[in-house]
Order: structure tokens, then C-alpha cells, then sequence
């Protein structure tokens, strides 16, 4: 059976490919900071050793669109193109291609359909800056195999956040069930407190710094009920109207476990949205430990 | 109210450069052109087996003939669609950050709860 070598919960921030190429005055002055500290981020990744990544994040309206919208959908193609236009028009992400991992995207279908996760699938899936952010953070030799997930955070009506929990329980479970001698990292990416296309975006901080303290706690301790106590469908409005994207947090929760706290937190107030990185070591943390702050 | 169809003029402009020119251009012409020949495209499908029901209420064409984003976040337009494309069409005009934060100042007047997005 495969082994899951880590769970890492990231948020994905289109401008850091940017950020961190841009050089002289285009070069803003959190950059090296930004870098610092996505190195020992990726650092994490890298001492799991993982042959295969388990990817989570969201289409933004880039194939999967209004006439024809999953809830959950698992891409199964030997082959994924990444990133559109407009991503490249506004934050300047490069084109990019990675190897698919068929033999474990259909088993996650196979069994998530048998265990109630009526899972919608794709074999052409173009994926967007929610996988290709964490391969540019966390593996920008973009060499490993893949299975993207996307998850519908972004029209409503959108599954509760109950579901993305289980969701993670499930993933979690099944790829410790494929049956292949492979190490998988689950990876998952999603927000804090974000605010698009309303009057509280691009603001000094995230829209609601409490509830991204809040939040981080949650993440950092694994305290799923707590988290589930205060979070509804509702509720993720008053944080900022982008903020179910945070249900992706809650999933990579669930994938980590009930009340497992995260071997790796580190966070960077930035303008608009904090960020936010967590990494899990099932198996215990590969010696060295991973270097960066505590959380 | 055709939220479905304003989120569509927004999404199917936003990913095509000759019509996010043509938009920022020429913002009347290409709502009148887009209700008249795309709004019942059926994307993904033939050209032949087209909708026949879709179409804008006025309030909502003059909102994206005025390149109104404050009216179209209230008329219930997905705020990502409507930032992503006027960003695309206007963030050129103006120095780093200035744009997003002119269109959010535009918007203090709004509280919550937002208009509701659902489709």
C-alpha cells in the first residue's frame, strides 16, 4: 500500500511567481522575506521524499463553468496543461505541464464513489494558479506525477463545510488504501480571510486579521471542532466574501487528522491576504527537522 | 434579473484579449453585439444548437455598457468576474495598486450582507 508521506495545507497567492523573479525597483521589499520563508516551506515537502502528489485547490471559473458545475471533481488524464490567459495577463504565471498519475486518480474515483463522494471527473483538465501555486512553491522542478481535486468553493450553492472535512478523511484514507508502493504527499491549497471585487480588498491586511488568528489556531492544532463550531456557509461571509475558500483548509484538516497538530506552521501578514503554511508527517518528521519558525 | 447571463458576458470577455480590447473600447457596441450573437451560445457546443431564452434586462445592459462595476457587484455579479476583467481592462491607466484600491473605494458605501451572488 502506498504510504502518505506528508499533508501540507498552503494558502495559493498568484503574486508570488512574481514577487519573487522581479528584480531592482520592480522587486517589492516583502519579497526576500516571502522567499525566506517558502524555501523552508518547501523544505518540508522535500524531506518527505513524496513519488506522487495528491493536489487540491479550485478551478476559478477557468474550464468548469455555471452551465456544467461540479461539486468535487477528480482530474485522470496522463497529461495536465496549467495556467490561462488571464493568469498570465494579470500575475504573470508561465504555461506550464505535468505528468499526470492515472493509476491513483482512478482509484480514488473507484473507491471515493463507493464511499458516497459522488465525484465528477475530467480527462482533458487544463489546471489553474490553485495547483500550479503550490508547484511553484513547493516543487518548482514540477517533476512529479499528479491527481488534481477541485473543489467548488467559489458558486454557490456550495457543499457545507462539513463536507470538505470529510472530504479530507476520505482522500486521506484512500490513498493510504492504493495499492502501490509509492510515497503521496497530500497537498491543499485555499484562503484565509480574502476579499475580491468588494470594498474591503487590497486593504493593509487580510479583510479580518481575527479571524485569520483564529484560523491559523485552528489549523495549527488540528482542532477541527472548534473550527467547525464557528464556521458555517453563512458565517464565511463576514471574514470577506472570497472566504469559502477556506473550506480547502478545512478539508486539508480532515486530511490530517482530528486533533493532529501540524509538525510545521509559518505564516507572512502581507497587503490584501495573509499566508499561511502547514505541514503534517504521519510517519513522523524525516530527520532533520524541518528548519523554520515554530509555531 | 439574469445573473447567470451577466457572469457570462464577464467570463467569456475576460478570456479573450481581442474582446477585452474591444470592451474597454467600446463598452456599448460590445454589450449590444454580445447580447445579439452570444448570449445564447450554448459554450461547448455546436453554433447550431443555441439557447433561445437568454437575454438582459436593462437595468443590467446599462450597468455593463457603463463599465459600472459598484452596479454590477449590486445587481449580483460574481466579484471575481467583474474584478478579474476590469482589472484586465483598466489596471494599465493607473500606477501599482491604485486601480483596486479606487475600485474598492468606489464600494465603501456597501455593507454587509452583499448582494447575494447565487445563480
Amino acid at each position: 500500500m502506498a504510504t502518505v508521506a506528508a499533508v501540507i495545507a498552503s494558502t495559493h497567492h498568484p503574486f508570488y511567481y512574481r514577487a519573487s523573479t522581479s528584480a531592482g525597483a520592480d522587486r517589492p521589499p516583502f519579497a526576500d522575506e516571502w522567499v525566506a520563508k517558502i524555501k523552508a516551506f518547501r523544505a518540508t515537502l522535500t524531506r518527505a521524499e513524496p513519488d506522487v502528489l495528491l493536489m487540491v485547490g479550485s478551478d476559478h471559473f477557468h474550464q468548469l463553468w455555471l452551465d456544467n458545475m461540479p461539486q468535487f471533481l477528480v482530474g485522470k488524464a496522463p497529461v495536465f496543461d496549467a495556467n490561462w490567459y488571464n493568469e498570465e495577463r494579470e500575475f504573470g504565471l508561465p504555461r506550464m505541464r505535468l505528468a499526470g498519475e492515472e493509476d491513483l486518480a482512478a482509484h480514488i474515483l473507484r473507491q471515493g464513489l463507493d464511499a458516497g463522494f459522488d465525484l465528477a471527473f475530467s480527462n482533458e483538465l487544463r489546471i489553474d494558479h490553485s495547483v500550479t501555486c503550490p508547484i511553484i512553491t513547493l516543487r518548482p522542478q514540477a517533476d512529479l506525477p499528479v491527481v488534481p481535486v477541485y473543489t467548488n468553493i467559489f458558486a454557490p450553492p456550495m457543499p457545507r463545510p462539513e463536507r470538505f472535512v470529510q472530504l479530507g478523511r476520505t482522500l486521506r484514507r484512500l490513498a493510504e488504501s492504493w495499492p502501490a508502493d509509492k510515497r503521496v504527499a497530500i497537498i491543499g491549497t485555499g484562503h484565509l480571510s480574502l476579499e475580491l471585487g468588494g470594498p474591503r480588498q487590497f486593504g493593509p491586511h487580510g479583510p479580518d486579521p481575527e479571524f485569520d488568528r483564529k484560523a491559523v489556531e485552528w489549523i495549527a492544532n488540528g482542532d477541527i471542532d472548534a473550527c467547525r463550531a464557528e464556521v458555517t456557509l453563512d458565517s464565511l461571509h463576514a471574514p470577506g466574501n472570497a472566504t469559502h475558500g477556506f473550506m480547502d483548509f478545512m478539508l486539508m484538516m480532515g486530511a490530517a487528522g482530528d486533533g493532529v497538530k501540524a509538525d510545521y506552521t509559518d505564516t507572512l501578514d502581507l497587503f490584501h491576504t495573509m499566508e499561511a503554511y502547514f505541514t503534517w508527517y504521519p510517519q513522523g518528521a524525516p530527520a532533520p527537522a524541518p528548519e523554520g519558525p515554530a509555531s | 434579473m439574469s445573473k447567470y447571463l451577466l457572469n457570462k458576458f464577464l467570463y467569456t470577455v475576460d478570456r479573450d484579449p481581442e474582446l477585452v480590447e474591444r470592451y474597454r473600447h467600446d463598452p456599448a457596441g460590445t454589450v449590444d453585439w454580445w447580447e445579439r450573437e452570444r448570449a445564447n451560445t450554448l459554450l461547448n457546443c455546436m453554433t447550431a444548437e443555441k439557447s433561445t431564452w437568454l437575454a438582459f434586462t436593462g437595468e443590467e445592459r446599462r450597468a455593463l455598457a457603463g463599465h459600472d462595476h459598484v452596479a454590477l457587484f449590486q445587481l449580483g455579479a460574481h466579484p471575481f468576474l467583474t474584478l478579474t476583467l476590469f482589472i484586465a481592462m483598466f489596471e494599465r491607466d493607473h500606477g501599482p495598486l491604485e486601480y483596486q484600491l479606487a475600485y474598492a473605494r468606489a464600494m465603501d458605501h456597501i455593507t454587509l450582507p452583499y448582494p447575494d451572488i447565487a445563480t
